[in-house]
């Protein structure tokens, strides 16, 4: 792979590489400091960690973005992956474009517009069908169209590499083209819808816009609720919600990457005894 | 096939027609709920925003009029009102932050781009193993709670943060720097929140850049600043076009960081937007601002799109 790169880059890397981590590491050091006045240190405590147990406005907006975060991924995995199969499967069909462009157009849109354009849809909707009411619905609703995008890409990709000869040996056997796809393709693109599974759940679990727009009275997510207290300015009890969900993240994104890493090897595992 | 010159041929041929069958219809099942879904719950609101934006402020729920009625004789009268748009040039706040935010989102972008492009081209000579590794470690930022990290940097750039505590201690300052509440911060948040969004397409082009390539120019004898401007950086120009849109477009309609780090006057498009829907309640005005906003980022999002698809081809 070329010459190693020279000292300069390596040193603007690792910058670079501070600059992203230092403020997280920062935030979760000061969750474990004893003193409520946050430039002080008071010594070691996880006393701002026992407190979120009893916030219960915390604690019920914590539900709330974990039930939305479950059926959220649940959905957009059976939608994106029916999305990707279509696009890589279908070369030819009516409004292809169309749904290439509704996949794609989410990833750069604004939330902001995402958000105002999708609760004006849900307030005539409710005007004319009396369906749905601002809340955990349309939250869900919201978030499942945005996510549908990124499994779809996720996927695609996958499906795009899968190798076909085995599905097209189980057609020449009989079965039939669904089966044959859940019998052999679907085995191998599992892992890739289990990492997006989880990578929709923890965009789910950190949307502060679209939520805010499309949410109704009573019904905050966690990101809105630490919304409101970050406004006031920094404080400990929220650096140890936010140390939390941070970590809680962090190991849904490694699971993920691990995930897609052990596919990539089997697939090249698999091409390399292919060839022999 | 139907003929069915050889009993054994059938027999295998029936499922097989079942299946061509279904490839021509039951492809269906599989297209229409992505495709139902998308456009109603994301294509179809960006027409009920068009159509509100022309409506006039009412005071009921919805709070604003119908643009389609029917009169008592079958007659459909379509009240269009151009007055929110208007509305935009005659208040000065909605040009100012319009330009304000383009301006914003540009110098961000060319900053990250600055930073990005190096990290990029140095995970890009890495060997294949540590190149995995330190894309995991920028992929972790990207996918963490934009509100989070954020919130996280106000930490470090507050009076009392790391960066004016290390400075102080240092002796370098005597008097802590006030970053906090303005243009710096906005800009500084942009740059940490988006920095991942520019190293990934762009490593995603270096990375495939044919190193050959770059040993024949230095075979004949170019100097290394010569290869990379001849050879190299003309070559990742899909990726430095798919970076900076990915950084461009969402930091024009940044709500968060403005917000919580920018001051009074740092106003930019997403604030506005914000506190005319949740402050105001004018929800006319709001969709015009909105309209108004996406028909200046078409531009920017087809050639994203162009570039990024271009890459995905190659």
């Amino acid at each position: 792979m070329g010459d190693r790169p020279s000292p300069l880059l390596i040193s603007i890397l690792c910058i670079g590489i501070a600059i992203l981590y230092l403020p997280i590491l920062v935030l979760i050091g000061y969750s474990f400091n004893a003193s409520a006045l946050v430039s002080v240190w008071g010594g070691f405590s996880t006393s701002w960690y026992r407190q979120l147990l009893h916030n219960d406005q915390i604690l019920d907006a914590a539900w709330l973005s974990l039930e939305i975060g479950v059926v959220v991924s649940t959905g957009a995995v059976i939608l994106g992956t029916l999305a990707a199969i279509a696009l890589v499967r279908f070369s030819r069909f009516r409004g292809r474009l169309l749904l290439t462009g509704m996949v794609n157009a989410p990833l750069v849109m604004p939330e902001i517009i995402t958000g105002i354009t999708q609760l004006l849809l849900f307030i005539s909707m409710l005007h004319v069908l009396g369906w749905p009411h601002r809340g955990f619905t349309t939250i869900a609703i919201a978030h499942i169209a945005f996510c549908t995008a990124y499994v779809t890409i996720t996927v695609q990709s996958r499906l795009a590499s899968a190798d076909r000869s085995l599905e097209e040996a189980a057609m020449d056997l009989g079965s039939g083209p669904v089966r044959a796809f859940l019998d052999t393709t679907l085995p191998i693109i599992m892992p890739a819808l289990a990492s997006s599974w989880l990578l929709s759940f923890t965009l789910s679990l950190d949307d502060l816009v679209i939520s805010s727009f499309v949410s109704g009275p009573g019904a905050s997510t966690l990101p809105m609720v630490i919304f409101s207290k970050v406004k006031l300015g920094v404080s400990p009890d929220i650096n140890a919600l936010a140390s939390l969900i941070i970590c809680l993240v962090g190991v849904c994104v490694l699971v993920a990457g691990y995930l897609m890493r052990r596919t990539e090897r089997q697939r090249l595992l698999d091409a390399q005894l292919a060839e022999r | 096939m139907s003929n069915g010159i050889d009993a054994g041929a059938e027999v295998t041929a029936r499922p097989r027609e079942r299946g061509e069958w279904l490839m021509r219809h039951g492809k269906w099942f599989i297209i229409l709920p992505p495709m139902l879904y998308l456009l109603v719950f994301f294509l179809i609101p960006f027409a009920f925003a068009l159509k509100i934006s022309f409506a006039d402020t009412a005071l009921r729920m919805p709070p604003f009029t119908d643009i389609l009625s029917i009169s008592p004789d079958w007659h459909i009268h379509l009240t269009l009102s151009l007055g929110n748009f208007q509305y935009l040039f005659t208040d000065e706040v909605y040009g100012l932050s319009y330009i304000y935010s383009i301006r914003t989102a540009f110098f961000s972008t060319l900053i990250c781009l600055a930073v990005g492009y190096p990290m990029a081209y140095a995970i890009a000579r890495t060997s294949k193993s540590t190149q995995s590794v330190l894309l995991l470690i920028i992929i972790l930022p990207f996918w963490t709670s934009f509100l989070l990290r954020v919130y996280a940097l106000e930490g470090i750039i507050r009076e009392t943060g790391l960066l004016n505590s290390a400075l102080l201690w240092l002796g370098i300052i005597h008097q802590p720097l006030k970053i906090m509440h303005t243009t710096l911060a906005v800009y500084l948040g942009i740059i940490y929140s988006y920095l991942p969004f520019m190293v990934l397409p762009l490593f995603a082009t270096l990375e495939k850049l044919e190193y050959p390539l770059l040993e024949a120019a230095a075979d004949l004898g170019s100097p290394p600043w010569r290869t990379f401007l001849d050879v190299t950086l003309p070559l990742s120009v899909p990726g430095i076009i798919a970076g900076s849109m990915l950084v461009f477009i969402p930091a024009v309609g940044e709500f968060v960081i403005p917000t919580l780090l920018g001051g009074p006057d740092n106003l930019m498009i997403g604030r506005v937007l914000w506190d005319e829907f949740f402050g105001n309640r004018d929800w006319p005005v709001a969709s015009a601002v909105a309209v108004a906003f996406l028909v200046l980022l078409v531009g920017p999002i087809a050639l994203y799109q162009h570039y990024s698809t271009k890459q995905l081809e190659a």
